[in-house]
């Protein structure tokens, strides 16, 4: 056998891959199963990279539901208050091509936290019942009110209101929160500011 | 004599000091209303202790510290306050804070003070708690709570304290005068300060461009014979910053991600120890500083012991300005400095220069081309890093990246900038990359925190509804139970004695 | 009046892209000059020529961009990067060859990956290498020294380069050429039997390379680039050559000063390889970046098929420039291990 494959070379070489193939396949199975370590599951790691608003703009009733969906093969961009930066993760994550927030599923839109005005609240508790963080504290016939470090502005409280009394205020104001902005993203190099414009009198 | 070491790059502008003629203090009339922001320093803003319509003295507590990481607010002199809402002040974002108006009444009436004349025989826990309820935060720009960096814990051992005269950036010559004007002050200070510190030695490090202050320091210590090193090195810009006079003087290195107590070193700002000495001996809280002002669009460029609440504008008018059509007000220096947006905004504790440059003086920034490569930057860099990678990484957003090439190391000094070919804003790239990635750092916090609690919230529904199914087949299983045992079925006979209840009711009107 | 805002730092040093760019082209001219004087004006052609070009197509193909033409013809870039070129082609070289070289050097070196500061080669080495390849024979032939023949005036270089023909009597080849053909005999007796070996490199090569030196010299003292390429790169070569000498047998490659002061050693070491967009961007990265350099030159001539090696060099350096980078970070402030 060997020395009828010398003699052609063709059927030789079809038959040293086929075996170093064989060799190597084998090996490489063998290792997968072997030595298999346990990973996250991939939609532990998505959830990890949605900002758990549990909105449901999504389409998806909560972030954990989205993210098992996304492991199935959903699209990454029907998120918008996790953003392009949370589209770009999960591009990053799942090696796939980041595409442009879904417009059907909401605009990105500044971080926000609700609001209760209180002169207006009757203690109904509905909105309490609504949210899916418990950010807001109270209790029936008791005044309600949102902690708004716990909040993430979800709106789903809005809704069952029946006096409409919560608002949704944007989040981060205030010199605290304020960052230079990349120079691609200023408008201008240079800002001109006229200082004819506004005058303060002294109070 | 001390070894003198020297740090990786640096660069040589000009220094355009003389402008200001340093060692001179011109007094300037006090403007008819001050306004003093609650946050001058790093950290929380203070609490307002007074109310809108009081008449307060000068030296009184007008915002008290709210927690380790503040300080409080003194009235700078006697008047009434007008309010307490947002005002412009003086911060690169150009936005408003919450400050406290007093309309000055002239009489510069001041509180009584209490010193401590025998600091040597005071715990130096004490001593640090009057040095906080003086205000005092570190003047040389940062503002960090002068208390908190006094008491850096018993882990932290402190062998060396480091008075930091360099003042390396162009143009600012405030501690040049603070050190030739009060070197009595000065010298008493760093004792007080070492003796709170517990450290064994003493060193102030001057830059060898101020001669008569040198001269001036050292003649101070030996007066008294303090145990106190007076060392001079060459001038670059930037030594006078933390880590790099750190370096210069000692050869060692603050470790990347701690503090200079890390290694057993305090470095302070000949201001704050200034501020220390008036604090302990006369208790006088913090409500003046020395505010270099300069620049070619003022006439009369100088230095002024200038209240602290000062509207910039009134500063500037004393001086002579003569701004032109399109004018920068540059807060600070002309390398880190920030061009103010308001000319209301006051002078605060960290104001130290307020520089008025003609477009000549000072040109523009031209028009950024694409980087070249050059490696000019890295040259520069006084932290040994790669500018050029860390622009690249800045643009791509690439939070991995700039980690790794230490983005948090960066001093923003500016040297890069400075001899970019390409005139790219580096530091402004590097300072938008930080803020992204503290930014980000938070949303993952609190997602985390989000999605901690959601799950908290469902497992909290389940249990309860699994609690009622439990209930309610406990109370079928006791109910078939007790029909098993009496032979009666309980829930029959509780509806045979309802029954029975209203038959009664409908018999009985 | 109107406050500004604009970010710090407010003052900046006075270099600029276009003053580096002028810094360059200036420390070429004792080179040029002494290449005009032993070879004939073909050079000074061979510029006129490949920087028009060079300046219309960067011209045209920004414009077509739809960025500011203007600003990118303004910083001199190309107008280098066409000069480097044309200083390695040979005189008297075909016009169209100058045409093409530049064409692709400015097109395909420089604007297809986004213009100045994006490209990852050095784009006069691509120009060159894609005509070393395409045409052998033009690329090959370089000019006579004058003390071997005369040296053409102005109108009969002109003809020469614009209206080529295949007679050619003027040319030969390089010194480095000659070595490598060279098989039988030994160093001493190829250097009396061909009069274009005299002198350290070669008649008007020695004086080449120390006219480019001199230009090097002055851009390190004008702090246009630090010395870590350059000297890495003589060094290697230097060492290598040492090392490869055998006193001047038959396979000898040279001795060490035949080959750093013949063919485009000191041009490369001072002018190509210290291109800021291409290279290694640490002091220690671009040490290595130069000492490799340095090797595969002297490796491509004693070895390879090609007379001088710089373009491969560069190129395949290029390629390794990101890697270098990655394992040469300089030691951040600290993060040293030990506090003295």
């Amino acid at each position: 056998m060997v020395g009828w494959l010398a003699t052609e070379p063709l059927f030789a070489a079809l038959a040293a891959l086929l075996l170093l193939g064989s060799v190597f396949g084998a090996l490489l199975g063998y290792a997968a199963i072997r030595f298999r370590v346990e990973g996250n599951p991939i939609s532990e790691q998505i959830n990890a990279l949605l900002p758990q608003t549990q909105c449901g703009q999504c389409g998806y009733p909560g972030c954990r539901p989205y993210s098992e969906a996304i492991a199935e093969g959903d699209a990454i961009n029907k998120c918008p208050p996790g953003g392009e930066e949370t589209i770009q993760a999960l591009a990053d994550l799942l090696d796939v091509e980041p595409q442009p927030l879904d417009a059907e599923h909401g605009v990105e839109k500044e971080p926000v936290v609700a609001w209760i005005r209180e002169a207006e609240c009757i203690g109904c508790t509905k909105c309490i019942q609504a949210c899916p963080v418990d950010a807001i504290l109270g209790a029936a016939k008791v005044m309600h009110t949102v902690i708004a470090d716990e909040c993430t502005g979800c709106d789903l409280c809005l809704e069952p209101c029946p006096v409409d009394c919560i608002d949704l205020i944007p989040r981060k104001q205030g010199i605290g929160f304020w960052h230079w902005p990349l120079p691609e993203d200023r408008l201008r190099p240079i800002e001109v500011i006229a200082t004819d414009a506004a005058t303060r009198t002294a109070a | 004599m001390r070894a003198i070491h020297t740090i990786h790059g640096g660069i040589h502008p000009p220094e355009r000091k003389a402008l200001s003629q340093p060692g001179k203090l011109q007094p300037l009339a006090l403007p008819p209303s001050l306004v003093l922001p609650l946050n001058q320093h790093l950290g929380g803003p203070a609490r307002p202790v007074i109310n809108v319509g009081e008449s307060v003295l000068g030296g009184q507590v007008l915002a008290e510290a709210s927690g380790v990481m503040s300080v409080p607010v003194h009235a700078p002199t006697s008047g009434t306050v007008r309010a307490i809402e947002r005002r412009p002040i003086a911060h690169a974002s150009g936005l408003e804070d919450i400050c406290i108006e007093l309309e000055t009444d002239g009489q510069d009436q001041w509180v009584a003070f209490e010193g401590i004349p025998h600091w040597r025989d005071c715990e130096p826990a004490i001593l640090a708690e009057q040095v906080r309820n003086a205000g005092i935060a570190g003047m040389g720009g940062a503002g960090f709570p002068t208390a908190v960096k006094l008491t850096p814990g018993p882990q932290r051992p402190i062998e060396l304290l480091l008075i930091n005269g360099t003042e390396c950036e162009p143009y600012i010559t405030a501690d040049d005068t603070l050190m030739q004007r009060y070197a009595d002050q000065l010298i008493e200070g760093t004792t007080i300060l070492a003796h709170i510190l517990g450290a064994d030695s003493i060193l102030i490090g001057i830059e060898d461009n101020k001669p008569e202050a040198i001269a001036c320091v050292q003649a101070a210590v030996d007066q008294i014979d303090a145990p106190i090193e007076v060392a001079s090195f060459p001038t670059k810009y930037p030594s006078g910053g933390e880590k790099q006079v750190i370096e210069i003087l000692t050869g060692m290195q603050v470790p990347s991600g701690g503090i200079p107590a890390d290694i057993g070193i305090v470095c302070l700002n000949p201001g704050t120890a200034v501020a220390v000495q008036q604090a302990i001996i006369e208790g006088k809280p913090l409500t003046h500083r020395i505010v270099t002002l300069t620049g070619e669009a003022l006439s009369q460029p100088c230095n002024t012991l200038a209240c602290l609440g000062t509207p910039i504008a009134h500063l500037l008018r004393a001086v002579g300005w003569a701004p032109e059509g399109q004018q920068r007000v540059i807060h600070g220096g002309p390398m880190m400095g920030f061009a103010v947006s308001n000319l209301d905004a006051p002078v605060t504790k960290i104001t130290n220069c307020l520089l008025a440059p003609t477009e000549s003086e000072l040109p523009l920034p031209e028009e950024p081309q694409p980087c070249i490569r050059c490696g000019h930057c890295a040259e520069a860099c006084p932290a040994s890093l790669l500018p050029q990678q860390l622009y690249w990484y800045a643009r791509a957003k690439d939070q991995e990246q700039l980690a790794a090439h230490r983005l948090f190391d960066c001093i923003e000094c500016g040297a890069c900038a400075y001899v970019c070919p390409s005139h790219i804003p580096l530091v402004q790239y590097y300072r938008a990359a930080k803020g992204q990635i503290r930014d980000s750092e938070q949303e993952r916090k609190r997602s985390d925190n989000s999605r901690a609690r959601f799950e908290a919230r469902e497992q909290r529904l389940e249990e309860e509804a699994a609690a009622r199914e439990a209930k309610r087949a406990a109370r079928k299983a006791a109910a078939q139970q007790q029909a098993e045992s009496d032979g009666v079925d309980p829930v029959q006979a509780a509806i045979e004695r309802a029954k029975a209840k209203k038959a009664q009711q409908d018999a009985a009107p | 009046m109107s406050l500004l805002r604009v970010t710090s730092p407010h003052t900046a040093g006075r270099q600029n892209v276009s003053s580096v760019m002028r810094d360059v082209l200036l420390a070429t001219a004792p080179g040029i000059l002494v290449m005009t004087w032993f070879f004939g004006p073909g050079t000074l052609i061979n510029l006129v020529l490949g920087g028009s070009v060079a300046l219309a197509a960067e011209y045209g193909v920004v414009a077509l961009r739809g960025r500011n033409p203007k600003t990118a013809i303004a910083d001199l870039s190309v107008l280098v990067t066409s000069t480097l070129l044309c200083i390695a082609l040979p005189p008297y070289a075909p016009w169209w060859l100058i045409v093409i070289g530049v064409l692709t050097a400015v097109l395909l070196g420089k604007q297809v990956f986004g213009g100045l500061g994006y490209n990852p080669f050095n784009p006069a080495m691509v120009g060159y290498v894609v005509l070393l390849i395409s045409f052998p024979i033009q690329m090959s032939s370089w000019a006579l020294p004058r003390d071997l023949v005369a040296t053409p005036g102005l109108g009969e270089a002109m003809q020469r380069v614009f209206l080529p023909s295949s007679i050619d009597a003027m040319t030969g080849a390089t010194p480095l050429d000659l070595l490598r053909q060279n098989t039988g005999l030994l160093f001493a007796d190829l250097m009396m039997s061909r009069p274009e070996l005299s002198g350290w490199g070669g008649l008007g090569w020695v004086e080449v390379n120390l006219a480019f030196l001199l230009g090097g010299l002055w851009l390190l003292y004008r702090k246009i680039f630090t010395w870590h390429a350059p000297l890495a790169m003589l060094a290697a070569l230097g060492l290598c050559a040492l090392m490869g000498f055998d006193g001047g047998s038959s396979s000898s490659g040279g001795s060490a000063l035949f080959h750093l002061f013949s063919g485009a050693s000191m041009f490369a070491a001072f002018f190509i390889i210290t291109d800021p967009v291409s290279s290694a961007v640490s002091n220690r990265g671009r040490l290595i970046f130069g000492a490799l350099i340095g090797v595969l030159v002297y490796l491509i001539r004693t070895l390879g098929n090609y007379p001088d090696a710089v373009a491969f060099a560069v190129l395949i350096l290029n390629f390794c420039a990101p890697f270098i980078d990655h394992y040469t970070q300089p030691t951040v402030y600290g993060t040293r291990k030990m506090n003295p």
